[in-house]
């Protein structure tokens, strides 16, 4: 069967057979560097894409339909007019920290692509600290923030990158929790051992209530944590223009740009592991049978399927909710989803004590 | 309070004021001396006040100017006209701006397209021109080479 | 006009929001002073389109001047033309024939109609949905197919002539204001669905920028936004022009004060000039659509005002003639000016958030504000 991961172990040892294993390694990093910037593009055309047919469907309008067909190298467009746009640094900025923003926002977005499994086999590290890794370096984003609104020397951008940071430091909590609250089920950190975990059934039925509750929060809190509506108030358009991110032109704001999609894809492709089973199929206890005609359809069409319906999800929040205020985004942390998140996690061990789930 | 019994009421105050004839509504006439007491008895006095201030605008008329003030009172419903007659040369009244707060506006406005002066104003600067912009443009007088517009 | 701008002594920021700015609809200029991101102060700064329409007016003639009117409040032009007219008719004594009045109200309802609509998908773009702005914009589109067939034109319609309307209604004028009717009936429903009743819209817009009745009035407020306050002061009910007065409507007040409250009365409003119009689209009396009056017209020396009420509130023109065939001084008091004095008032204490919500719900044309 013709699979992702066979694709990888054969050109695994086809190099093994060929070279010294330092110059495999030298190769397979390149390779997967190669990939992983691939991706990163493809995904931003696809997502910016994706963003601009749902939102057209969800406002009556036809959305992009003049580049390619059905519009479909609109944002190829978009890119290369960026590209090729000056790309400003207003005269009192802070010059070396406003172009090193935009490259910490997207560094750090490469950087979590690191443990997340796409298919069955195939995975960039399968490092045994994988989810904790994920919540310690989707942390660090917020500094970018912080250096692109201080170094622009613009209020807005001040204005933005503090709400930004304010933002993302509590929301951190409640995603975090809610994580936790899998890892208290799996026993395991690591990707590939929540989702073997997954193998007779999703978190999200097995886990009863408490599964599904910090699912919720943690689509809401990641949802905040990417600055998305109804929590883009780092942005903020009709109150702070475009927040931090004000200042910026061309690449460098194309890069934040992409790196706020590639944000939703990976928080995303994370909930879809921990709560819908990654690339694990749908199955269903011990209906052999039903499992069975599930494994035919790839792995890797499971976990895009799944991470690309959040992403919808988290596109419709966006064109039907109003945005909230930064005193009742910070109210909704505090006290609401973290004090529901912490007595969450207590039942969650408690289940997963007593061995309650399925 | 139809227009006769406005007109007789108004005549009762301390200073009454001098009519026009004419008009839809009763129109005093007061001089700017008098125009500040004389609004607050509009504004406050039973059976009169006047708490809205709808139209506040200037006249130029060559030989002087007018400020035209339009009342409204939320409560017994009826309307009134005040004028106050300027000296062309030097234009000055006091503002109203404390008892109507609208007034703050409309006479920045009549300040900034008439040169009319409101002493006591809070905040007397241009409202449309620009600072540095010389003349007023409304005024009878006024040329601009640049922006005129003739018809 | 622009001074310095930076932080005060006290360590506050000022901001310039605007000239451009997403949510100020225009070339407004706020500076705003700051104290984290709780407003201190906000000072408007006008004029950025000021074209001086009054100056403009005096070398134009009674029939002219007019349709320069239709450019200060764009979205309610025809209330405007239909204030002028008013006043030159009042000053001429112009009996205009019945077909012209019901008109004019019809053509006047729906132009609110269209401001309304225009104004609530603007509010929802302004608390961060972006959705509303296009089913907003579905609907009032139907009414500028209207406009379109019968004035000519979709936005400044021009429709008003002193005594009458230029042109008799489009043949299928009334067919299709039915058709308007019973979508929009539907519609209205789906604008509570989607934006009133929901939670995050809602603690945007409840307590917040709080305008007393007191306050309304003493700034001079109209429209909505004193209604929204309690304040009683429709020109419609109050003071009847054309055939209001025969009319079975009613004036929309609310007591809250906030945006949630300016916010209701002007759904409602737009559920009363459906009404309205429901009422006349079927009494259209026939006959003359336009008195007889001469091709020069001259008013007798005097002052004339009249008042109507347009999408935003009041609308003044005040004409002082001499006699001649334009106009001595005009003077338009437009709804948008005193209601933007009172924003410092509303805005103070509130959140940078908050502000631009109750900006929202002032609905702010520039072009008014600046004349």
């Amino acid at each position: 069967m013709l699979s992702i991961e066979n694709i990888t172990h054969s050109i695994d040892a086809w190099l093994n057979s060929m070279f010294h294993p330092t110059v495999v390694l030298l190769v397979e990093s390149l390779i997967v560097g190669i990939c992983a910037i691939s991706l990163f593009a493809v995904l931003g055309l696809v997502l910016v894409l994706m963003e601009r047919k749902v939102s057209a469907y969800m406002q009556i309008r036809l959305g992009p339909n003049r580049v390619g067909p059905g519009g479909t190298l609109q944002t190829v467009a978009d890119t290369l007019k960026l590209a090729m746009k000056e790309g400003l640094t207003p005269d009192g900025a802070d010059k070396f920290l406003f172009n090193l923003a935009p490259f910490v926002v997207i560094i750090v977005a490469m950087l979590i692509l690191a443990p997340v499994a796409f298919a069955k086999g195939t995975q960039i590290w399968d490092l045994n600290i994988g989810v904790l890794y994920i919540s310690a370096v989707s942390s660090l984003s917020v500094i970018g923030i912080l250096m692109a609104g201080w170094a622009s020397n613009n209020k807005y951008s001040l204005l933005g990158a503090m709400r930004s940071g304010a933002q993302i430091v509590s929301y951190e909590l409640s995603a975090g929790i809610s994580v936790i609250s899998i890892v208290v089920l799996t026993g395991s950190l690591r990707i590939q051992d929540i989702i073997a975990s997954q193998q007779d059934g999703w978190w999200l039925f097995k886990g009863h209530i408490p599964a599904l509750l910090s699912f919720v929060i943690f689509i809401i809190a990641v949802t905040a944590e990417t600055n998305r509506a109804p929590f883009d108030l780092a942005e903020a358009e009709s109150e702070l223009t475009a927040g931090f991110h004000t200042e910026y032109s061309g690449m460098k704001f194309a890069l934040f740009f992409l790196a706020e999609y590639v944000n939703i894809f990976i928080v995303c492709a994370i909930a879809a592991t921990l709560y819908l089973g990654g690339w694990m199929p749908l199955h269903i206890g011990h209906w052999t049978g039903f499992n069975q005609v599930m494994d035919y359809i790839p792995s890797s069409l499971w976990f895009m399927g799944k991470t690309f319906f959040l992403i919808f999800v988290i596109m419709w929040f966006r064109w039907t909710f109003p945005r909230l205020r930064i005193d009742q985004l910070l109210n909704l942390e505090w006290k609401y989803l973290l004090p529901i998140s912490m007595v969450n996690l207590l039942l969650m061990t408690l289940i997963a004590i007593e061995g309650w789930h399925f | 309070m139809n227009k006769e019994e406005l007109k007789v009421r108004l005549e009762a105050l301390l200073l009454p004021p001098t009519f026009e004839e004419g008009a839809e509504w009763t129109t005093a006439v007061v001089d700017p001396a008098g125009w500040e007491g004389f609004a607050r008895h509009l504004r406050s006095d039973a059976g009169l006040e006047f708490d809205f201030l709808f139209c506040v605008t200037a006249v130029d008329w060559r030989t002087h100017f007018t400020m035209v003030y339009h009342l409204t009172s939320t409560l017994h419903r009826h309307t009134m006209v005040v004028k106050v007659k300027l000296d062309h040369d030097h234009p000055s009244l006091p503002t109203v701006s404390d008892i109507w707060r609208t007034a703050e506006f409309h006479e920045r406005e009549a300040f900034d397209l008439f040169g009319v002066v409101f002493t006591g104003h809070p905040d007397l600067r241009r409202l449309f021109m620009t600072d540095e912009w010389n003349g007023w443009p409304l005024r009878k007088d006024y040329e601009d080479p640049v922006n005129m517009i003739k018809l | 006009m622009i001074q310095e701008v930076g932080t005060t002594e006290q360590g506050e920021l000022v901001i310039n929001l605007g000239p451009q700015h997403p949510s100020t609809h225009g070339v407004l200029h706020l500076v705003i002073t700051l104290s984290g991101e709780t407003i201190k102060k906000v000072e408007p700064h006008l004029g950025y389109i000021h074209r001086s329409i009054e100056k403009m007016c005096e070398s134009l003639s009674y029939r002219q001047f007019i349709y320069v009117t239709s450019r200060m409040d764009y979205l309610s032009s025809h209330i405007n033309n239909h204030g002028c007219a008013l006043c030159v008719e009042k000053g001429m004594q112009i009996e205009v024939p019945p077909r012209a009045k019901v008109i004019r109200v019809l053509m006047d309802e729906l132009t609110r109609l269209a401001s309304h609509q225009l104004w609530w998908g603007a509010m929802a773009m302004d608390v961060g949905a972006l959705t509303p702005f296009f089913h907003a914009f579905r609907e009032r589109e139907a009414i500028n197919d209207i406009m379109e067939e019968t004035c000519g034109a979709r936005l400044t319609m021009n429709y008003m002539v002193p005594g009458g309307v230029m042109a008799d209604l489009h043949p299928d004028f009334q067919k299709k204001v039915k058709e308007f009717i019973r979508f929009f009936r539907t519609k209205i429903d789906e604008y509570d669905e989607l934006v009133t009743g929901n939670v995050i819209f809602k603690s945007r817009m409840e307590g917040i920028g709080y305008l007393s009745a007191e306050s309304a009035v003493s700034y001079g407020c109209t429209g909505p936004t004193a209604r929204g306050s309690g304040v009683s002061c429709d020109i419609r009910k109050l003071y009847p022009y054309e055939v209001y007065g025969q009319l079975q409507f009613e004036e929309v007040t609310a007591t809250g004060g906030d945006c949630f409250a300016r916010y209701m009365v002007r759904m409602q409003e737009m559920r009363q000039s459906l009404s309205i119009i429901e009422q006349l689209i079927d009494n259209i009396p026939e006959g003359e659509f336009q008195a007889k009056t001469k091709a020069v017209l001259k008013l007798p020396k005097g002052e004339f005002y009249s008042r109507v009420e347009t999408a935003r509130g009041e609308f003044g023109v005040y004409i002082i003639s001499e006699g001649g065939t334009t106009p001595y001084r005009i003077k338009f008091r437009s709804p948008g000016f005193s209601n933007l004095s009172a924003l410092d008032h509303m805005a103070r204490g509130y959140k940078i958030g908050d502000l631009v919500a109750i900006m929202g719900t002032l609905d702010l044309v520039i072009p008014d504000i600046d004349r």
